[in-house]
């Protein structure tokens, strides 16, 4: 079983790359379970502090556990108009690293590459992400996900219609 | 239905008798219009620049693209505002570099000329190598823009000298900028973190769009579904109001809704916490304003459009939008949301959630939008065979609905008479 203090950045990876594969794979309601019950994904706005609180700054995501279930559940309705028909994404993670380890929980960061292709065009996504990954009885799982871009808005990008 | 294209036919074709109104769709491709666009639209109109809270203390400073060009502004030693041309007097290198922080001067790194926050030059090495009176005209100093002038803390600039006042160009806009600027005693501020985003569309989709109440229930049909899966999140408010021409091309729609707003129109999801909060707001703005104007303020929405490029949509939350083309199947996009200074931690916080639902390329709407306005710009593509958009509903009623066209059509009529567009080019005869 996994323990806070003997989970390893493979371990970790692994978990990394399998949500990776979720997400380009569209199997987003797999990728929920990845999540606590009381998970959270943010994508803050490119000039706001990389730890800024969606509470008090403007974001372009900030979705609690039952956001982020009816962000899923929006993204695979055909009038999800964004993502109709589905786009093919491909997240590239690299650089994970432990942090820091703190009760049940591991700091974990990484670097991130997400392409987007639809209608003859490719977008990229670059960033940082930032994870407060909890150790559970079942596995890891994703207490908080927040992905910090190092572009300067959204350009050409125009849209995150996609996980990141 | 078509007619024969002539160089000489308005690029807007508009028939009140007849009940027609098209929009040629060459409007929205074509290089000469886009030149013409600049030179008799975004160099002749007040164009939003920024908003009085964005420069708090003497010295703070943003930097910012207007038009194309790099606008520095700034709140001086003296307390007052500024604009500058982002521009050094002695090569024209940019003298800030930075997006926004507090400074008391500027040095541009090219030679080391030193600017003041009011623009004036302080220092500039070598200076033993100038006459003593250099600068005796101000032709050293950084140079302010033609214009600038602010309504109720939204601060314009305009690049052309002799335009009219701000005050009589923004027309009957004015009342309904006091309805959002009403909406706090001590001030409206914008809540940190910015909106930036690019899409691949003509500028003047997004205008339409973004006071457009008949797509909602087709482009946005899973947000509405959102609502609805979210417990407690509507009021039982159906859809309903009007469009109004204010003048100079603005318009606005105004309009009931089932969401919830900050100030104030409480919904079950907001809990008791939240109806005692939203009671003592609605009952203030009741002591300020009387019931009727309160009542205004707190339970209707607004999309509102300022010509040529600003959007103050006051809705489920304030969003301020402004945006310039950067070529004709292309535009850039910034938008912030504005809250009372005064609210409680618990009201910024909800109202923060409510913008990011709905708002924003992140959010569970505009995606979709961005969506659609990218899919028109490819549909124009075939604008020499199929040339015509439609933009005629309500032109049969006596008083429109909030999901006619009228608020697009008083933009292109506007657009029409600054920049007298033809639906064919010269060369495409």
């Amino acid at each position: 079983m996994l323990t806070i203090d003997t989970v390893t950045r493979e371990q970790v990876e692994d978990f990394m790359f399998l949500e990776a594969e979720m997400l380009d794979e569209w199997r987003l309601k797999e990728w929920l379970t990845l999540f606590t019950a009381d998970g959270s994904y943010y994508v803050p706005t490119t000039d706001t502090p990389a730890n800024a609180s969606p509470d008090n700054a403007l974001f372009y995501v900030a979705d609690d556990r039952f956001r982020l279930e009816q962000r899923v559940e929006r993204l695979l309705k055909r009038t999800a108009h964004a993502e109709f028909p589905k786009s093919k994404t491909r997240h590239l993670v690299s650089n994970v690293r432990i942090r820091a380890r703190h009760d049940d929980e591991l700091d974990v960061g990484a670097a991130v590459l997400t392409y987007r292709t639809k209608m003859g065009l490719t977008e990229t996504y670059i960033g940082s992400y930032r994870y407060r990954i909890a150790v559970t009885p079942e596995g890891l799982r994703i207490r908080e996900k927040r992905c910090i871009l190092d572009m300067e808005g959204l350009k050409p990008n125009g849209r995150i219609s996609i996980i990141l | 239905m078509n007619m024969p294209l002539t160089p000489e036919q308005p690029a807007v074709w508009n028939d009140p008798e007849h009940h027609i109104f098209k929009v040629s769709r060459r409007s929205f491709t074509d290089t000469q219009v886009f030149r013409d666009e600049y030179n008799r639209i975004f160099d002749k109109c007040w164009l939003y620049l920024g908003h009085e809270s964005e420069l708090v203390k003497p010295g703070d400073f943003v930097a910012r693209i207007v038009a194309k060009r790099s606008i520095l502004f700034t709140r001086d030693a003296q307390n007052k505002v500024n604009a500058f041309f982002n521009a050094c007097p002695h090569r024209g290198a940019q003298v800030c570099r930075e997006r926004k922080g507090n400074a008391k001067s500027f040095q541009c790194f090219y030679h080391g000329w030193v600017f003041g926050a009011d623009g004036t030059l302080k220092s500039q090495p070598g200076s033993e190598c100038y006459p003593a009176d250099f600068n005796a005209n101000g032709a050293a100093n950084l140079v302010p823009v033609p214009r600038l002038d602010s309504y109720r803390g939204f601060w314009f600039l305009c690049f052309d000298r002799n335009v009219q006042s701000l005050s009589d160009y923004l027309a009957n806009a004015k009342e309904w900028i006091d309805i959002i600027a009403d909406q706090s005693e001590v001030g409206m501020t914008l809540v940190g973190g910015t909106q930036e985003y690019q899409i691949r569309a003509n500028w003047k989709l997004l205008t339409e769009n973004s006071i457009d109440g008949y797509h909602a229930i087709n482009t946005h049909a899973t947000y509405v579904d959102y609502l609805k899966n979210m417990q407690g999140s509507m009021s039982p408010v159906p859809f309903e109001g009007t469009g109004y021409d204010l003048g100079n091309g603005h318009a606005v729609i105004e309009y009931k809704a089932p969401w919830g707003r900050p100030v104030a129109q409480w919904i079950p999801l907001w809990g008791e916490e939240g109806k005692i909060e939203l009671a003592k707001v609605r009952a203030r703005l009741v002591e300020r304003f009387g019931e009727a104007r309160a009542d205004r303020i707190a339970t209707l929405n607004r999309n509102m459009f300022i010509f040529p490029n600003l959007v103050l949509n006051d809705i489920m939350a304030i969003t301020v939008r402004t945006y310039f083309p950067t070529a004709p199947d292309a535009m850039q996009i910034s938008a912030w949301a504005l809250a009372p200074k005064d609210e409680s931690a618990w009201a910024r916080k909800f109202r923060l959630s409510n913008f990011l639902e709905f708002l924003g390329p992140g959010g569970f709407a505009t995606p979709d939008d961005v969506e659609a306005l990218e899919q028109c710009q490819r549909g124009y593509e075939a604008m020499k065979e199929a040339p015509w958009n439609d933009m005629s509903k309500g032109m049969i009623k006596e008083k429109v609905n909030y999901d006619d066209e009228l608020q697009m059509r008083v933009f292109w009529n506007e657009w029409q008479r600054r920049t007298q567009a033809t639906a064919l080019g010269k060369g495409d005869a």
